[in-house]
């Protein structure tokens, strides 16, 4: 190991006093970080505390204001990615940059010469490929075309991509986000074996379990300032999320027990096809009384998608029946079904639940621009519609510089709230809130939750569709756990520990439900 | 939409007009024209006399109308290249059925005309925003393949059924329609030019459109399927009715247009009516940005291009190919010259680099 360490470019780096605005924003202030051969810096703050900035500052994607970098005490200039990587310094994305329609080994050499001068030698690469596989247990097939490949795999052609170009360090910007939980459990141990091997990463995330799991030493950022920098074992996780949020955390929620009212959505042995024409779902029965909010828990793409967007209307249905307050929607279309009192946060909060072009009012008026209040015959009421999106904006604390906005500039856990409160304003019967709190802050996560109880206090019936087992602890009253296109159990929260439903999530049950 | 100041602008603009002059110019000392006079008669022209100016609002008629119907298919997430072919199938049923009726009263006559000309025009539109909605079929593709059958379409009617009698009895043949009753023609609107009514119509038109899409619930709709069809079907909306119905009225506009040109210009149809107008119009909308009242300006600069090219034809007497080439070489100076507009910076990043050194530009992902 010490072999491995020393043949290492990067021994040790050191971003000082680095400083970067923006107009009207200090995205980085005076922010200092160090990260050694062989350990894993974790650099933990929520979104826009500046992880980002530094990141690309550290890749030559920005040019700070001030401050130095430093790579074995020797200053460096970095003014682009190529200087970086010519420094043996890596980045991989958040958002993928692969080419789907070309191969992994393509996908690797993409912008690198060629031994053979102007033909291309992928033999060659392939094997290079097959050997860097190994040598770090990155199991993929240099022949695969991109496209084929699940998101973990892709995220390992993105880690081989930055490996072959012989970094040191690896810079891993929120790696996670995108995986499963299975997928997270392939990562670490691939991560660990790079530090043996002498490379050095910095891991961006804001999740505790995450940097409890992994990092070595935590980098604190918030507001844009490096707050702490701490040895992981020394602290816990509670201690760390304080000093990202820089406040006070709920621990629990007030969850007061409640009696669950008559049954407001009722699925009955609902199948469906996903878009290749396989069996997406296979036979689901369920049902979410008012007053309650029901769990679905599941490893991504196991249906979940399809389940809500077959409630919804938005995908068709190929058998089984869905009730809203016992009127049945099976096959009816989008705007019955928002009629019959269909609330949805779905999934995609940029594609679907919003229109990232249009103004704030363009968005909060998305379901009932037709119909009194909104509407005045066949016309906008633009006095009603900027007093009731005054009134979302204020009540649900969405931060803004003014109505007329367009929401693509709003941050995710603004967007997000946004949505909330459109679809809760409406009165819905059912809820259907799909991965709600996904790539948002302990803040903005916290007050999703909040608004979910009040619903379900308020009388509503809730569906709330999450990966995130935590979530469904924290909010949920009953768990059904989603495999394969069907249910496998459905279990009171109190019943319910993360081993059954663990086991449940890998397909391991007596015998699934309503099948 | 910009975010640099009006005198800025105004700037980029005129310095994206003077670079394609420029270049222009070195195609007039080519073909031994003196570029001065040139270029005089076609900045001045258009707006130095009562003919020019009118002239260029004959020809901002047409643009408008089929710019509107661009506007509408655009914002609703359909590109609509055949506005050439529905202006055509417009035009001809809007003088078929003219030519059908020549004794009705004009209070009757033409408003009826002209809507059969917009329904036509909107049949021609409907099917490749019906084959696009329902069947996924590219409509780029369909609306052009559109434009050529609606054209030989438009000359075999021209040649067969529907030719002027007394072209056959005089035996010249020439492919056009008999006059048009004098009841359904659009009224001139100054005497002794050639400006008609159909300005005013597009004028009101205009505003129609700017109420109808951003002040009706329908109007939403059809912007949010182009804006972003899932959240749009999300939100209840039935985007592919929404698709047919962009297409339906963006073809009725470019129909009216056809018939417009006929009925107020040419009093009779013949071959060529669309003009290139079906694709100039796509130009105006675009340079409007795809707002109805944004049209307007882009309309009126446009049709004083058109003209301008032509007056400078005429003083210098040089081939047609390069009058169009410098109309081209204005458009594109005009399209490029937007990035100076929109990103501030830019023209500051480009002038670094030419004062110092190349080196890689730093962009994001152009890492690797």
């Amino acid at each position: 190991m010490s072999l491995a360490e020393s043949s290492r470019r990067i021994q040790k780096l050191e971003m000082r006093g680095i400083v970067k605005t923006f107009p009207g924003v200090l995205a980085n202030d005076h922010v200092n970080i160090e990260v050694h051969a062989g350990e894993v810096l974790a650099l933990l703050g929520e979104n826009g505390a500046g992880k980002s900035t530094l990141m690309k500052v550290l890749y030559g994607l920005y040019r700070p204001d001030a401050g130095e970098i430093l790579i074995n005490d020797q200053q460096v200039q970095i003014a682009s990615p190529s200087d970086a990587i010519a420094l043996g310094i890596g980045m991989v994305h958040q958002h993928f940059m692969l080419v789907p329609t070309l191969t992994v080994v393509e996908n690797v050499v993409l912008g690198l010469p060629s031994s053979r001068g102007m033909f291309l030698d992928l033999d060659v690469a392939a094997a290079r490929i097959t050997d860097l596989s190994k040598k770090y247990g990155l199991r993929v097939d240099p022949w695969a075309y991109v496209w084929q490949l699940s998101v973990g795999e892709q995220q390992r052609v993105e880690i081989l991509k930055v490996l072959y170009r012989g970094a040191d360090l690896l810079i891993l910007d929120e790696p996670t986000a995108v995986l499963t939980p299975q997928e997270v459990d392939e990562l670490f141990p691939t991560l660990r074996d790079m530090t043996q091997m002498g490379h050095s990463i910095i891991f961006i995330t804001h999740k505790m379990r995450e940097v409890m799991a992994i990092s070595h030493r935590v980098t604190v950022l918030r507001n844009g300032r490096s707050v702490a920098t701490v040895a992981t074992q020394d602290h816990t996780p509670r201690e760390l999320a304080q000093m990202m949020v820089g406040r006070e955390l709920l621990e629990q929620y007030d969850k007061t027990p409640r009696e669950p009212g008559k049954v407001a959505l009722q699925v009955e042995n609902l199948s469906a096809l996903d878009e290749k024409g396989l069996p997406a779902l296979r036979g689901i029965s369920f049902e979410v009384r008012r007053g309650e909010i029901l769990g679905v828990a599941g490893v991504s793409g196991n249906g979940q998608r399809q389940l809500a967007d077959a409630i919804a209307g938005l995908h068709p249905v190929t058998g089984g029946r869905i009730l809203i307050a016992g009127q049945d929607v099976t096959h009816k279309l989008p705007s019955q079904i928002i009629r019959a009192g269909l609330g949805y946060i779905p999934e995609d909060r940029l594609h679907t639940g919003s229109i990232p072009a249009f103004s704030i009012t363009e968005n909060v008026i998305l379901k009932d621009n037709d119909r009194p209040p909104l509407a005045k015959g066949p016309f906008l009421d633009f006095a009603e519609i900027e007093r009731y999106s005054q009134r979302l904006v204020q009540e649900f604390d969405v931060k803004t510089p003014d109505l007329e906005t367009p929401v693509r500039t709003l941050s995710g856990g603004n967007i997000q709230k946004l949505i909330l409160a459109r679809e809760i304003s409406r009165e819905p019967v059912v809820l259907i809130a799909a991965q709600p709190t996904r790539g948002l802050d302990i803040g903005a996560t916290e007050y999703v939750h909040q608004r979910l109880l009040e619903q379900r206090d308020a009388g509503r019936a809730i569906l709330l569709i999450s990966e995130e087992l935590d979530e469904i602890f924290k909010i949920a009253d009953r768990v059904a756990v989603i495999y394969e296109g069907q249910i496998m159990d459905i279990l009171p929260i109190a019943e319910a520990t993360p081993e059954k439903l663990g086991l449940l999530m890998a397909g391991v049950a007596a015998s699934p439900v309503g099948a | 939409m910009g975010k640099q100041s009006p005198g800025m602008k105004l700037l980029v603009l005129t310095g994206a007009v003077v670079g394609a002059l420029l270049i222009g110019a070195l195609l007039l000392l080519m073909a031994g024209a003196n570029p001065l006079v040139a270029y005089k008669a076609m900045l001045l022209g258009p707006f130095s006399s009562r003919y020019g100016i009118t002239e260029t609002l004959v020809k901002t008629t047409p643009l408008i109308l089929v710019a509107l119907g661009i506007v509408i298919a655009f914002r609703s997430g359909t590109l609509n290249i055949g506005a050439e072919g529905q202006m055509m199938i417009g035009a001809l049923a809007g003088s078929a059925f003219a030519l059908a009726f020549p004794s009705l009263p004009g209070i009757i006559l033409l408003p009826a005309t002209l809507l059969v000309s917009f329904a036509a025009g909107a049949l021609w539109g409907g099917i490749p925003g019906w084959l696009k909605a329902y069947l996924n079929v590219n409509e780029i593709l369909s609306t052009i393949m559109l434009n050529a059958i609606a054209a030989q379409f438009v000359t075999y009617m021209l040649r067969g059924p529907l030719i002027d009698p007394k072209e056959v009895s005089y035996g010249t043949g020439f492919p056009q329609t008999a006059q048009i009753a004098k009841a359904a023609w659009l009224p001139r609107l100054l005497p002794r030019t050639r400006l008609h009514w159909g300005i005013i119509l597009a004028l009101v038109l205009a505003g129609l459109v700017y109420i109808f899409l951003w002040r009706t619930s329908l109007g939403y709709k059809m912007r949010t399927v182009g804006a972003q069809k899932e959240a749009s079907r999300y939100g209840g909306v039935r985007v592919e009715r929404m698709m047919v119905l962009a297409m339906l009225l963006s073809g009725g506009f470019a129909g009216l247009a056809g018939m417009v040109e006929v009925l107020g210009i040419h009093h009779r149809l013949m071959d060529g009516i669309s003009g290139g107008y079906g694709f100039s119009g796509i130009v105006v909308a675009l340079f409007g940005q795809l707002h109805p009242l944004g049209v307007i300006p882009a309309a009126i600069l446009f049709g004083a291009l058109m003209l301008g090219a032509d007056m400078m034809q005429r003083a210098v007497s040089v081939p047609a190919a390069i009058v169009f080439t410098i109309q081209g070489l204005v458009v594109l100076f005009v399209v490029g010259s937007d990035i100076f507009i929109r990103r501030p910076g830019f023209a500051a990043r480009i002038f670094k680099r030419f004062k110092t050194p190349p080196r890689p530009v730093p962009d994001e992902g152009g890492a690797q």
